[in-house]
């Protein structure tokens, strides 16, 4: 699984960074970032799945 | 106001949000609208406006942002004379903004209010919650509303600001008038007038004697293309941080107190599982989220079969999108470890909170804090809850019993 975040989409809810702290955090401006580079371990799958799901801005793209 | 308030004919036609019961309940309400066959709403009231229920059609809305401006943020017009005189033209931005300019005044004050920035302020939130919880914890009983969540977000937005903490009981009152008593335009002009004059003061003060590490000397200093931003920017930041920053998150932290005094099962399951806080605090501000902004459209459109012209304002009703069945399982209820929850209480789009980090700080630390030191309490008088809505919604008295 990798994950990447839409720059223009995202408006910095940081509700990602709630849902799966290991995979997401933020930028100086509050707006998201991937903190893991490649594919997302095991471990964090389900949770990067909910940051997608509580994403209100749709920014956050999983690819399997 | 002595206003005589007709009867609401029809929900759909005829919405009142500032009708008692709406005030203090408005879900049914939303649910109502939002069930017909127009879950779009209009009223004639207040010189007019337009109600979106669904949470699909307020998020398109608020995505929508050079059809439905920024002119207009407030559930009711301007008062009469507003943005006349000398400081007329002092806003609220960014959240009064739209591009091109938006951009420019919202990177400004974005980093202030990153999660990195604002993790300083939970120790002092902290700090303030047991000496408000001191004062009241040997009585065994207080006012969840009117001694603990009205004095947290003042008092941590002051500090931000660097302004007086005991000018606590000034701020509140003109932030009431700005933002709750609405209707009433003297109020508004009131509490305009000494805001802009406070805060005008202070730039003077920070000018004979600069300060360091200051938000608004900061500010002041600030310069875009070359030029340092104008007194008006500056102003307006401190505006929209005072007035913004502190009846909101003030009526969310009280309809958590509420909630909490009801769900013992609640207190529970946080107490027997601390790491759900995070999840458990967006739960709440989706069902709680107190605020309702407002844009105002730009030009003649048919949004989803409404005919809306220029200059007509739509209320954007977020606490009613956040619990859309279309969108939210049961979303009536609390599901404190919610799996899907792409709630709106802070918004959607270009004009998401700035604010939303520091104010969800501020929910969890005064929710955990009160939990830790008080984790039996109850209503004392349930008919007993009197609550603000219009613009805001949260209670204003709330006796809790321990």
């Amino acid at each position: 699984m990798r994950v990447s975040v839409i720059d223009d989409a995202c408006h910095g809810h940081q509700m990602c960074a709630i849902a799966a702290p290991e995979v997401f955090g933020s930028d100086e401006m509050g707006n998201a970032i991937v903190l893991i580079d490649g594919d997302i371990p095991a471990e964090l799958q389900a949770k990067t799945r909910r940051a997608e799901s509580n994403c209100p801005e749709r920014a956050i793209v999983i690819t399997d | 106001m002595t206003e005589v308030r007709k009867p609401v004919e029809d929900l759909l036609t005829d919405y009142d949000i500032f009708e008692p019961e709406f005030v203090k309940d408005p879900y049914p309400s939303f649910s109502e609208i939002r069930e017909s066959q127009c879950p779009i709403a209009r009223t004639e009231r207040y010189e007019g406006s337009w109600l979106p229920t669904r949470y699909e059609d307020v998020v398109a809305i608020a995505q929508e942002y050079e059809t439905f401006t920024s002119r207009g943020i407030l559930v009711v017009p301007p008062f009469p004379g507003q943005g006349e005189g000398s400081y007329g033209g002092v806003t609220a931005p960014p959240i009064t903004s739209d591009p091109p300019d938006h951009h420019w005044h919202r990177r400004l004050i974005l980093p202030v209010f990153s999660p990195q920035s604002v993790a300083k302020f939970e120790q002092g939130t902290r700090d303030l919650c047991n000496q408000l919880i001191d004062e009241v914890i040997d009585k065994g009983t207080a006012d969840a509303a009117a001694d603990y969540a009205q004095h947290i977000p003042v008092r941590v937005i002051a500090t931000l600001l660097g302004v007086p903490l005991e000018m606590e009981a000034d701020f509140t009152a003109w932030v009431r008038a700005a933002l709750e008593n609405i209707l009433d335009a003297e109020g508004r002009k009131w509490a305009r007038k000494n805001i802009i004059e406070f805060f005008l003061a202070q730039v003077a003060e920070r000018k004979q004697n600069p300060r360091e590490d200051d938000f608004i000397t900061e500010l002041m200093n600030t310069e875009v293309e070359g030029k340092v931003v104008p007194i008006e920017y500056v102003l307006g930041v401190c505006n929209l941080m005072l007035v913004a920053g502190v009846d909101t998150t003030w009526s969310a932290i009280g309809s958590c107190m509420w909630h909490m005094a009801q769900h013992p099962e609640h207190r529970k399951q946080l107490r027997d599982n601390p790491d759900l806080w995070p999840t458990a605090i967006e739960e709440l501000l989706r069902m709680y989220a107190p605020v309702t902004m407002a844009r105002i459209v730009d030009h003649d459109v048919e949004f989803q079969g409404c005919p809306m012209k220029a200059g007509d304002r739509v209320l954007m009703a977020f606490p009613a999108a956040n619990r859309d069945p279309r969108q939210f399982e049961n979303p009536d209820e609390v599901i404190l470890d919610r799996e899907h929850n792409r709630h709106v209480a802070f918004g959607s789009g270009i004009h998401r909170c700035a604010g939303s980090n520091l104010a969800r700080l501020e929910v969890r630390v005064a929710l955990q804090t009160w939990l830790e030191r008080i984790p039996e309490f109850e209503l004392v008088d349930k008919t007993d809850v009197t609550w603000a809505g219009g613009q805001v919604h949260g209670p204003r008295k709330c006796l809790v019993s321990f």
